[in-house]
């Protein structure tokens, strides 16, 4: 199975990564991931690629991905071309404006995003957004992953992503994080 | 006791040098090898010392002495810092090591964080020190170990590369029981440590004789790998080597012959020579530089024999960029002469550009818009240099005008004033770049009376490469306090006469500085002394309130990515917002105001 998470920079993709490929490892699956770090991080798009089962590349190659979790519209629909035929996408509704469209330099339309990931995929849209203020703003990546394991788009449970934030994340966090992985926020899903 | 643990790359590459007895690491951080040290730093025992050398060239030549006196050593880098080592590099080689002694250089197709496409395959050949090429977390791990016994089997460094791929995967690693630490007996006085024109020409004959005994020896190593059937044929290497099965599976192609190489340098070629011999084509696929190719089409020269190359000489291979299963799936196929089904995926109308930027909170923005109001009406020119300030070209900043290497805004800056006095030459450094080589542009400056004004952006840490400590710090990499190198001192001492402190955050201070230092004649500096956004958390946060018009004042000047705006009003993210209030400083209706966080 094949998973891409995109998004922007500092949304925390990448635990979110970590954690789907320790829920995995946990159950004994054999894992690749391959992520973003460095200078491409400050703002920039952000994908990371989790492989579970035999596989030689950590890159998931394009039209290979089961599951797509799109941190924001615009990035879920620049990695579209990832998902396979009958995949699934699990996308947060609200958008993150780059500096460049608040210059006045582009101007943008999320919905327009959401309404072509629609037409191209089967999609949950999730007001992940609303986990930010339940539970702090590092949480967006929890609703996301709570979103995908109920629609069983994950090789693993929302149980099994549990034990592994408690194994993976700093003590004071565990709390919060699980709420917003067991949160059940406003969904629109879409049969393609 | 044989165990399992999931690892990236780099942190494969540190479990393996301490499961080898490595005993001493330094090294200089920098995308995509940073892990690596930080790793053995976290990891380690007792017996094994590690620091954040100043430069690479200082890691280097420490680890030298180090390996002198009997140790495993161990210096990691990014590909450009191996410019930086390449003088002790060059000599070392022929000099030799005792204790084993591994450089781990880490390259950057794409290239995605790094300054250029350089191959440090090709760097191997012209320092002469072996180089392996890992594909995977699994093999940088296993081949890392292997590094060892050939360095101190044949008395030289070996290089291992990993390329971003390999450094930022992961994957479960199988770790070995290890080796017990190698701490080395000692310094043993003798004529071979002293490098001399008599003993470089006897060295030199040894290194071309070792080169073939290596080479026979890499022609059986067991990454070194010929698999499938068939007289066409693929020849690859590192991840390519991943991306080509990937693709030939994808191509349900798995039988296509598949040569490998591991060992670039010195080249298995006896290995390659009998894989030449059986195939009438040849397919390469490798990044950044040609260096497979160039070898065999060398062997076929040298030994007449009938086989046709398809790569870059010929144009078939893209010769600059990083590979991809794609790419190598759609190559393959017409290698093959096989149709291969494209994956047609719907393309969406527009989509932003997402140019990195400085994080809101920033001081390095506040610093740049300071100098950059100080200077209305001036003519002035940005040196810029390496680090998280090189964003500051960005619009609306637009604050570095050029940038080129470690260190090189102090010295460019001097360049252009010699030629061009008639402006104002500002000259940005870091505080880690500037102990890592801008000091000596700095005594070039005073000795040689340039007129540049030097703006040291100093937020106490490297910061684009994750935050490590430097000399400025007062911290070592395991958290132990040192003496703190103070910037200003060390300008002071050189015989810089004007030199301004100011926060940056407070605009009008730091637009004075800024302008006491460009009206000084000779060397000045401003040293903008704020810690780094990311690291300390402010108990403010900016507000927009209703006095807000709408005039985009805030966004056109700062260019913050909190700031955006919905209904023609300022709207600032509180998840970004860390309360520098230089956005409150600018606005003309003081519309933006601070809170408790």
């Amino acid at each position: 199975m094949n998973i891409v998470l995109s998004g922007v920079g500092g949304q925390g993709i990448v635990l979110a990564s970590k954690l789907i490929a320790k829920a995995a490892m946990n159950a004994g699956k054999r894992v690749r991931t391959a992520e973003t770090i460095g200078m491409a991080q400050r703002g920039g798009c952000v994908v990371s690629h989790v492989r579970i089962g035999d596989s030689y590349s950590p890159i998931v190659p394009l039209g290979e991905a089961d599951t797509l979790i799109g941190f924001e519209p615009f990035e879920a629909a620049r990695a579209l071309a990832y998902l396979k035929e009958g995949g699934t996408v699990v996308v947060s509704s609200r958008a993150i404006m780059p500096v460049t469209a608040s210059l006045g330099m582009q101007t943008l339309d999320a919905e327009k995003a959401l309404e072509f990931l629609r037409h191209n995929a089967r999609v949950v849209v999730v007001d992940a957004q609303k986990a930010q203020e339940l539970y702090g703003a590092k949480t967006l990546n929890m609703a996301l992953l709570g979103a995908a394991a109920r629609d069983n788009a994950l090789p693993v449970g929302i149980q099994e992503i549990e034990c592994a934030i408690r194994e993976s994340v700093k003590p004071q966090f565990v709390k919060m994080n699980i709420k917003a992985l067991h949160h059940k926020f406003i969904e629109t899903k879409n049969y393609k | 006791m044989v165990m399992k643990k999931f690892l990236m790359g780099n942190e494969a590459i540190a479990h393996g040098a301490l499961d080898a007895g490595v005993t001493f690491v330094s090294g200089y951080p920098g995308t995509p090898s940073t892990e690596v040290l930080e790793c053995v730093a976290r990891e380690k025992s007792a017996d094994v010392y590690v620091e954040w050398s100043v430069n690479e060239k200082s890691a280097l030549e420490i680890a030298a002495g180090a390996s002198y006196s009997g140790a495993r050593v161990m210096v990691t880098m990014k590909q450009v810092g191996l410019n930086v080592a390449s003088d002790p590099l060059m000599s070392l080689e022929y000099i030799g090591i005792k204790g084993g002694m591994v450089i781990v250089v880490a390259d950057d197709p794409g290239p995605i964080s790094s300054q250029t496409e350089q191959d440090t395959r090709r760097f191997s050949q012209f320092s002469k020190v072996p180089l392996l090429d890992p594909a995977t977390p699994e093999e940088a791990y296993e081949m890392t170990r292997d590094t060892f016994d050939i360095s101190e089997k044949y008395r030289t460094p070996v290089i291992i590369r990993p390329t971003t791929r390999v450094s930022h995967s992961c994957a479960d690693v199988t770790l070995r029981p290890a080796a017990a630490p190698q701490k080395g007996s000692g310094f043993v006085k003798g004529k071979e440590w002293v490098i001399f024109p008599r003993t470089s020409y006897l060295n030199h004959v040894r290194i071309a004789k070792r080169d073939v005994e290596l080479a026979h020896e890499f022609s059986s190593y067991r990454y070194n790998t010929e698999e499938g059937e068939g007289r066409r044929a693929i020849a690859t290497g590192g991840v390519p080597y991943l991306y080509t099965r990937e693709a030939l599976a994808l191509l349900g192609q798995e039988q296509c012959k598949v040569f490998r190489v591991a060992t670039p340098y010195p080249f298995p070629e006896a290995a390659a020579l009998k894989f030449l011999e059986s195939v009438d084509e040849v397919l390469i696929a490798e990044e950044l530089d040609d260096t497979i190719e160039h070898y065999l089409i060398y062997l076929i020269g040298k030994y007449r024999l009938n086989v046709s190359v398809r790569g870059r000489a010929d144009g078939f291979m893209p010769s600059a960029g990083e590979l991809s299963t794609e790419i190598i799936k759609q190559k393959a196929a017409e290698f093959l002469e096989i149709k291969a089904d494209t994956h047609e995926a719907a393309a969406p109308e527009e989509l932003p550009v997402r140019p990195p930027v400085l994080c809101a909170g920033c001081p390095h923005r506040a610093s740049f818009f300071a100098v950059k109001e100080a200077m209305k009406g001036r003519k002035a020119i940005f040196s810029g240099d390496i680090g998280c300030y090189t964003l500051g070209n960005a619009a609306p900043l637009d604050a570095v005008d050029t940038c080129l290497c470690m260190g090189a805004g102090i010295t460019i800056a001097q360049g252009i004033h010699t030629i061009q006095p008639d402006s104002v030459n500002f000259a940005f450094i870091g505080d880690s770049t500037f102990f890592h080589t801008g000091i000596a542009g700095v005594v070039n400056a005073v000795y040689n009376d340039h007129d540049i004004v030097i703006v040291v952006l100093d937020n106490s840490t490297t910061a684009m490469t994750g935050h490590q400590p430097h000399p400025g710090t007062g911290r070592t990499v395991t958290g132990e306090v040192s003496e703190k190198i103070s910037v200003y001192n060390v300008l002071s001492a050189i015989g810089v006469k004007c030199i301004k402190r100011a926060d940056p955050l407070d605009l009008e201070a730091a637009k004075k500085a800024v302008i006491q230092a460009a009206d000084f004649h000779g060397v000045s500096a401003v040293l903008f002394e704020s810690p780094c956004a990311a690291l300390f958390k402010s108990e403010k946060r900016c507000v927009v309130n209703d006095k807000c018009v709408g005039c985009r004042a805030c966004i056109n000047k700062l260019g913050c990515p909190a700031i955006s705006f919905e209904n023609s009003r300022a709207v600032i993210d509180v998840t970004l917002c860390s309360g520098c209030t230089l956005c409150t400083q600018v606005c003309p209706c003081g519309a933006i105001e601070t809170e408790e966080a």
